[in-house]
């Protein structure tokens, strides 16, 4: 029995102003309940990989298989059910209160025409605690620091209560304490059996929590593998196209460069 | 988890109530206000003694006052939707083209089709929804921006296309009889509302109106990114295009039998979010109660303070814009973009 949640077979993708591929015949898998961390140089095409599986871009040629079913073959809001997404950034344009912001979280497990009701709630406030903010729910989120908007949209995702979480740089905001807090979250989520997608810039982070490692390098070469495996020094450099160093200091792998 | 219900705010709900009643208020004054039998406020006893009273309150004031509330409920409703699906605080109803294009209608139907008020009012309606299917089409066709920047873009250029032609409608128009017809039209006024107009107003407006507020929650989701409300759940193309027509189809409903009545669909969402917050669960509907009382205030001042009748658009751009300057001055707004 494959036991894979998400299978890309195939997939190509360019955008239609660029000629140049942004991902070329890319096949993986990845397993239920995994942390996949996906690394690699700015531009490289890691957003464009989140966007692919959540179906906000269609591939040009390839498949993509959530659960072992065509992703064509879900229904929107079966999607927003199935995964959810934490953006890089986003604009927010109305001055909405914290509470209400994760509460949009709970969109795709209401009917067309419902609002949220007690249960909806309860899911976004718990949501909050998760991440440090229950205390701000009264507050405008648009007087939020960039740090509280990052963990405000974590917040918005864990609402949603999806089987795959995508999230993009989600520590690129925070400070050390929400870091680790955020790094707590995402892996009491494994515990639950959430299987989660993130893209970083700092392979501590990805050595830290994933299990699995996309790493996109130059030239539509992808590697992928077990993180322990594939986090070398070797693969990095070629990643990154400069040399770097990993190594293992009190059974952590830290990375330093030149 | 005791708060709950503090949550779901039902000091929010209960403004939305005492809002209502003062629509209720202001709709029973504006009823018994005007010049009959002398200025100010009739006594209702009248009403049961005076033939003409009767008449005058139920079948003039009576279908003028409700065919104002729709107009205020419909154009308040719209600019909140247009508002958040742009996620833009600056844009209005009459934006993509609509009002412009009912504009064209009215005139070229004064011109072209002999000026009778059925003729009228079906070409302005005809026009206005064009204008905003012209302007969706070439939105749909440019290649570079984003989708609110093309539908902007596209409406900006499609409302100067049917202005130029109003132009040269009342260049054309007979300067005795056609040009003051036009003019009137685009100041905006409701005095020549009869029973007919409200029934032919009533079941778009009313229908749209529902639909707005059955699918509010939806409209909280739009104002998001894209491809977050995506992630959502939902298709924003085509949840955005329900929410378009149906605001639109009640504009144009209403600004037929109207004319042009400007401020009401950019101030009053203003208002309503300042009241009620963003969140368009209370905010929608509270958009449209102010935007009933807004109207309906505007236009009993219209048609009572002078012995002659005063464009309602002109009450409402005075107030609105009024409106508008105190809340660009107030330290406390802070715009975000």
């Amino acid at each position: 029995m494959n036991n894979s949640l998400i299978e890309l077979n195939n997939v190509s993708f360019t955008y239609s102003s660029e000629n140049n591929h942004v991902l070329r015949t890319l096949s993986m898998e990845v397993q239920d309940g995994d942390i996949t961390a996906i690394l690699g140089p700015n531009g490289i095409g890691k957003t464009t990989l989140l966007h692919l599986i959540l179906g906000w871009i269609k591939a040009d040629s390839g498949s993509i298989n959530l659960k072992g079913k065509s992703q064509q073959q879900y229904s929107r809001r079966d999607m927003g059910q199935l995964i959810g997404l934490v953006p890089q950034d986003e604009h927010i344009s109305f001055d909405y209160s914290v509470l209400e912001y994760v509460l949009l979280g709970r969109t795709p497990h209401l009917h067309p025409l419902e609002l949220p009701g007690k249960k909806d709630y309860i899911a976004a406030v718990n949501a909050l605690k998760k991440v440090g903010l229950e205390k701000l729910s009264d507050r405008s989120v648009t007087h939020l620091s960039g740090g509280e908007k990052q963990l405000v949209l974590v917040a918005r995702s864990l609402a949603q209560e999806p089987k795959i979480l995508l999230l993009d740089e989600p520590m690129s905001n925070l400070d050390l304490a929400n870091k680790i807090r955020l790094i707590e979250v995402l892996n009491s989520l494994k515990n639950e059996g959430v299987t989660i997608l993130f893209t970083s810039h700092e392979p501590e982070v990805a050595a830290a929590i994933s299990n699995y490692l996309i790493l996109m390098g130059k030239e539509n070469i992808i590697r992928h593998g077990y993180t322990d495996k594939l986090l070398t020094s070797e693969s990095l450099s070629k990643t990154y196209g400069i040399k770097i160093n990993v190594r293992d200091f009190e059974g952590k792998k830290i990375v330093t460069w030149h | 988890m005791s708060n709950f219900e503090t949550l779901a705010d039902p000091p929010g709900k209960r403004k939305i109530v005492i809002l209502s009643l003062i629509l209720l208020l202001v709709f029973i004054l504006a009823l018994f206000s005007g010049r009959y039998p002398h200025g100010g406020i009739m006594n209702p006893k009248l009403l049961f003694t005076d033939p003409l009273a009767w008449k005058l309150v139920f079948n003039l004031r009576l279908p003028r006052l409700l065919t104002s509330l729709l107009l205020g409920v419909s154009l308040a409703g719209a600019g909140m939707v247009f508002q958040m699906i742009f996620a833009n605080p600056l844009v209005e109803p009459g934006f993509l083209g609509v009002s412009q294009g009912a504009a064209f209608g009215a005139a070229f139907a004064i011109i072209f089709l002999g000026s009778s008020a059925w003729l009228i009012q079906s070409s302005a309606a005809f026009f206005a929804v064009a204008g905003l299917g012209f302007s969706y089409y070439i939105a749909k066709r440019v290649h570079y921006g984003g989708w609110v920047l093309r539908l902007i873009l596209a409406g900006i250029a499609v409302s100067a296309l049917f202005s130029a032609g109003v132009g040269i409608m009342k260049y054309a128009a007979d300067p005795m009889s056609q040009l003051p017809e036009i003019t009137f039209w685009l100041l905006g006024g409701l005095w020549s509302i009869t029973w007919r107009e409200f029934f032919t107003v009533l079941p778009v407006s009313l229908i749209s109106t529902i639909i707005l507020l059955l699918m509010r929650w939806r409209l909280n989701v739009l104002s998001l990114d894209d491809e977050t409300a995506f992630s959502l759940g939902i298709s924003p193309g085509t949840a955005r295009l329900i929410f378009l027509i149906s605001a639109t189809a009640a504009t144009a409903a209403v600004i037929s039998v109207s004319g042009i009545v400007n401020w009401v669909g950019l101030i009053v969402p203003h208002i309503a979010r300042r009241l009620f917050r963003s969140d368009t669960r209370l905010s929608l509907p509270a958009a449209m109660l102010l935007g009933g009382i807004f109207t309906i205030f505007c236009d009993t001042l219209a048609r009572s303070v002078f012995a002659g009748e005063i464009p309602l658009g002109i009450f409402t751009s005075l107030f609105g814009a009024g409106a508008f300057i105190i809340l660009l001055l107030n330290k406390n707004l802070r715009i975000q973009k």
